[in-house]
C-alpha cells in the first residue's frame, strides 16, 4: 500500500488512519503539523509521505502544542490544516483549541482515543475522552465532533469534518479510537469529481480592506467572512475578548455578543450539523444508543435479538457534539428502555439518560480496553427485556 | 476599542507601519516596549518593506500586546506559542517578513521548547525578546532571565535561581544571527533589526529593557530615565564576542553587540525543495 502514490476512485483494503489521510487530502488539506503518539502515529507517518506529493506542507513539531499552533497559523493564511493526536496530546492542545474557537480558525483535529487516565493504556481502544472532547478547553464554547464507526466512515467523515470546520469557522474533531484507527477494512473512494462536489470552502470577504472588519456579521448571521494573513487586510487576531474589528475590548456588551455568537453559530445550526442513523426504531420497545466500536457489536446483537422476537432498535450517533438531545428526546423518550454500551465508565450515557427521560436508561460501561462482544450486548438486551433497567 | 487619538495633530512619521487608531497604548509610562515597537517600525521603514508583506506575531504579557500596534497583519497568540504559529505563516507565505516580539518569560520559560527548536530548524523568523527580567503583566514575578539576587514579587529576599544567558542559548540552538542591545541603544538596535529582518534564517535579538513599574522599582533602579542611564553605564559593546561570555546583568555588565552572523540552510526553503522533488517523482511515476 505504501507503494501507491495516490489513492483514487478505487476499492482499497486499508486501516482507518490511512483513510483519514486520504479523506483529508481529498478535502484540500495541504498543511499538517503533528507529533508522534500511539494510536494516531500512522496519520503522521503517512502524511509525511503523501502531503509533499500533492504540494502540501508536512511538519513534525516539537510537541502537540506547537503542532496545533502551527495548524492554526496555516489556517490564518488560508490553508485547510489538520493535526492528529490521542488523549494525552489533546490535553496539551486544550488551551490552543480554545484559541482556535475564539479566533474562529477552521481546523480539523483527529483525536484517536486510547485508554486513560494519564498514559493509561496506549494500545487499546477507549471512549474515555468523550467529555474531554467537549469540555477540554476553558470558557463558554460549543464544539463539533464526529465519530466514525468504520474505515469507510473514517474517510467520509474526514471530508465532512473539513466541511463543517470551513462552514462554521471553528475547530472540528474527528474522534475515533484505537480499534477503528488500526482496523483494516474495505474503503471505496468515489470518483474525484463526485468528491469535489461535496467540498465546502470558507466564506471570503467581498469588500476592500478599508471596509473590512474581521468579525463583522450581518443580522441573524453568525459566521464572518475570513480574510487571510498576507492579503493586505491588516488583520489583527487575538485570543482576547474582541470586537468586530478583532481588537481587544472589555466592553461587556461586545464581549457578550462575541461569546453568544461563538456558541450560537453551532447551537442554532444543530439541524445542519447533527447526523445519526436509525435501525428498527419504529416498532421497538428497547433501543440501544451507540457510537464507535460498541455500535459495531450492537448492530449484530440487535439483529440477533429481533430474530428471537425482541422488539429492539438501534440509534447510531455520528455527531456526538453538539449533543443531539432533541433527536433523542423526540425518538426515544416513549421507549420502555434505553441501553448505552460505552468503552468508558459512563460518559455520553449521562447526557443520553437526561435526554431520553422519562425512558429509563441502562448503562453498559466497559473502561478496560476490552470490546463489548455482540453476545454480551445480546445478553444485556435480553436482561433488560426480562427484568427492566437496573436502578 | 475604537478610541480615536484625536490629540495627535500631525501624522506620525511611522504611521505606515504603526496603527494610530488603537492609541493610546496600554503600556506603563516609561516602558521599554514602546522603544522596541519604534525600532521595529523604523527598521521596516528603512528597509522599505511594504506593510502587507509583514506580519508581527506576539505571545502573551506586556510584550504580547506589541503586535496590535503594527499596521500590518498581526497575531496575538497564546502564552509562549508565537513561534510555532509564526513558523506556519512563514512556510505558507514565504514572501512575508515574519517578526516575533515577545517577552523573556514568554519566549524562554513557557515557550522555551519552541525557541530552541525553531532555532535548530533555522526557520526564517526575526525574533525580538523584550527582556525586562520579570513578568510585568502579572505583577513583577521572577522569570528565566531575572539576575541572581534581584528582588521580584516572588523573590522578595532575592532571586536564588541562575538566569539564562539568552544570546548563548540562541547561538547554541543554531540561530544564524544573534545580537543584544538595550533600549538605550535605539539606533544600533534599529540597524540590528534591519539586519535581522534581511537575514535568511532564524535571527534573534535580546533587547534589555526597563520595567519602571515592577523590576526597576523593586530593585531601586529609579524611573525610566535612570534605568536608561544605568543601561548606558553598564553596557559594553563587544561585536563578535563569545556569546557564552556575554553576560547581561544590570547590576554588573551588559555586553552588547552582534555575536553571531553565519549561514545555514533555511527550513522553509528546504521544505519547498522537498515538495518540488516529490511532486516531480509523482509525475514521473504516473
Amino acid at each position: 500500500m505504501s507503494n501507491h502514490n495516490s489513492m483514487d476512485s478505487k476499492v482499497f483494503f486499508v486501516q482507518g488512519n490511512f483513510a483519514v489521510v486520504e479523506g483529508a487530502i481529498f478535502s484540500g488539506m495541504r498543511f499538517f503539523a503533528g507529533y508522534p503518539i500511539t494510536p494516531s502515529s500512522e496519520i503522521l507517518e503517512r502524511l509525511s509521505y503523501r502531503l509533499p506529493q500533492v504540494g502540501g506542507y508536512f511538519l513534525q513539531m516539537e510537541d502537540e502544542i506547537a503542532s496545533i499552533m502551527a495548524a492554526i497559523g496555516a489556517s490564518f493564511t488560508g490553508y485547510k490544516s489538520m493535526t492528529a493526536t490521542s488523549g494525552p496530546g489533546i490535553s496539551l492542545m486544550s488551551e490552543s483549541i480554545g484559541y482556535a474557537i475564539m479566533t474562529e480558525a477552521p481546523l480539523v483535529l483527529v483525536h484517536v482515543m486510547r485508554g486513560g487516565p494519564s498514559t493509561g493504556a496506549p494500545t487499546v481502544g477507549s471512549q474515555g475522552d468523550i467529555m474531554q472532547v467537549r469540555w477540554g478547553t476553558h470558557g463558554d464554547h460549543e464544539y463539533i465532533a464526529l465519530y466514525p464507526t468504520s474505515v469507510q466512515e473514517m474517510f467520509d467523515l474526514t471530508i465532512e469534518a473539513f466541511n463543517l470546520a470551513e462552514k462554521y469557522r471553528t475547530p472540528v474533531s474527528l474522534v475515533s479510537e484505537e480499534l477503528i484507527a488500526h482496523m483494516r477494512e474495505k474503503l471505496i473512494i468515489p470518483p474525484r469529481d463526485e468528491i469535489k462536489k461535496r467540498i465546502i470552502n470558507r466564506k471570503r470577504p467581498k469588500v476592500p480592506p478599508e471596509e473590512y472588519f474581521m468579525y463583522e456579521v450581518k443580522e441573524n448571521e453568525y459566521i464572518p467572512p475570513m480574510a487571510f494573513i498576507g492579503e493586505g487586510y491588516h488583520v489583527h487576531i487575538t485570543g482576547l475578548s474582541h470586537d468586530k474589528s478583532g481588537f481587544p475590548t472589555m466592553d461587556p456588551e461586545e464581549y457578550d455578543a462575541l461569546v453568544r455568537r461563538l456558541c450560537d453559530k453551532i447551537r442554532r445550526n444543530k439541524k445542519d450539523i447533527v447526523k445519526y442513523t436509525e435501525y428498527f426504531l419504529d416498532d421497538s420497545d428497547i433501543v440501544v444508543v451507540a457510537y464507535g466500536s460498541p455500535f459495531r457489536s450492537s448492530i449484530h446483537a440487535v439483529k440477533d435479538a429481533r430474530k428471537e422476537g425482541i422488539k429492539v432498535g438501534l440509534l447510531k450517533l455520528t455527531t456526538i457534539w453538539p449533543f443531539p438531545e432533541e433527536v433523542l428526546r423526540d425518538k426515544l423518550s416513549d421507549k420502555k428502555a434505553i441501553i448505552v454500551p460505552e468503552l468508558n465508565y459512563v460518559q455520553l450515557g449521562r447526557e443520553i439518560k437526561s435526554a431520553v427521560y422519562p425512558a429509563p436508561t441502562q448503562f453498559f460501561p466497559r473502561p478496560n480496553g476490552a470490546l463489548h462482544k455482540p453476545d454480551e450486548i445480546l445478553s444485556m438486551i435480553k436482561k433488560v427485556y426480562r427484568n427492566g433497567v437496573e436502578s | 476599542m475604537a478610541l480615536k487619538a484625536n490629540f495627535i495633530m500631525e501624522k506620525h512619521p511611522l504611521n505606515k507601519y504603526v496603527r494610530e487608531d488603537v492609541l493610546p497604548h496600554i503600556l506603563c509610562p516609561g516602558c521599554g516596549i514602546g522603544t522596541v515597537i519604534n525600532a521595529v517600525a523604523r527598521a521596516l521603514k528603512n528597509l522599505e518593506v511594504p506593510p502587507e508583506d509583514v506580519v508581527v506575531v506576539s505571545g502573551i504579557g506586556c510584550s504580547g500586546r506589541a503586535s496590535g500596534y503594527f499596521n500590518t497583519d498581526s497575531v496575538h497568540t497564546t502564552h509562549g506559542r508565537a513561534l510555532p504559529l509564526a513558523t506556519a505563516i512563514k512556510i505558507t507565505k514565504p514572501h512575508m517578513k515574519v517578526i516575533v516580539i515577545a517577552g523573556d518569560g514568554d519566549l524562554f520559560a513557557i515557550g522555551g521548547n519552541h525557541f530552541i527548536h525553531s532555532a535548530r530548524r533555522n526557520i526564517d523568523l526575526t525574533v525580538i525578546a523584550v527582556n525586562n527580567f520579570n513578568y510585568g503583566m502579572t505583577g513583577g514575578q521572577l522569570g528565566p532571565t531575572t539576575p541572581s539576587h534581584a528582588v521580584t514579587s516572588t523573590s522578595k529576599q532575592g532571586n536564588f535561581e541562575h538566569p539564562f544567558n539568552l544570546v548563548h542559548l540562541a547561538a547554541a540552538a543554531g540561530a544564524v544571527y544573534v545580537a543584544r542591545w538595550t533600549t538605550f541603544h535605539v539606533n544600533l538596535l534599529t540597524k540590528s533589526i534591519e539586519k535581522a529582518i534581511s537575514k535568511r534564517g532564524f535571527s534573534f535579538i535580546d533587547v534589555i529593557s526597563q520595567c519602571p513599574t515592577y523590576f526597576d522599582r523593586y530593585n531601586r533602579l529609579g524611573d525610566a530615565v535612570s534605568a536608561l542611564k544605568l543601561f548606558q553605564k553598564r553596557s559594553v559593546i563587544k561585536n563578535g564576542y563569545d556569546p557564552a561570555l556575554a553576560i547581561a546583568d544590570p547590576f554588573d555588565k551588559i555586553i552588547c553587540g552582534e555575536f553571531v552572523n553565519k549561514e545555514r540552510p533555511e527550513y522553509s526553503e528546504r521544505l519547498q525543495n522537498i515538495i518540488k522533488e516529490r511532486m516531480r517523482e509523482v509525475v514521473k511515476n504516473e
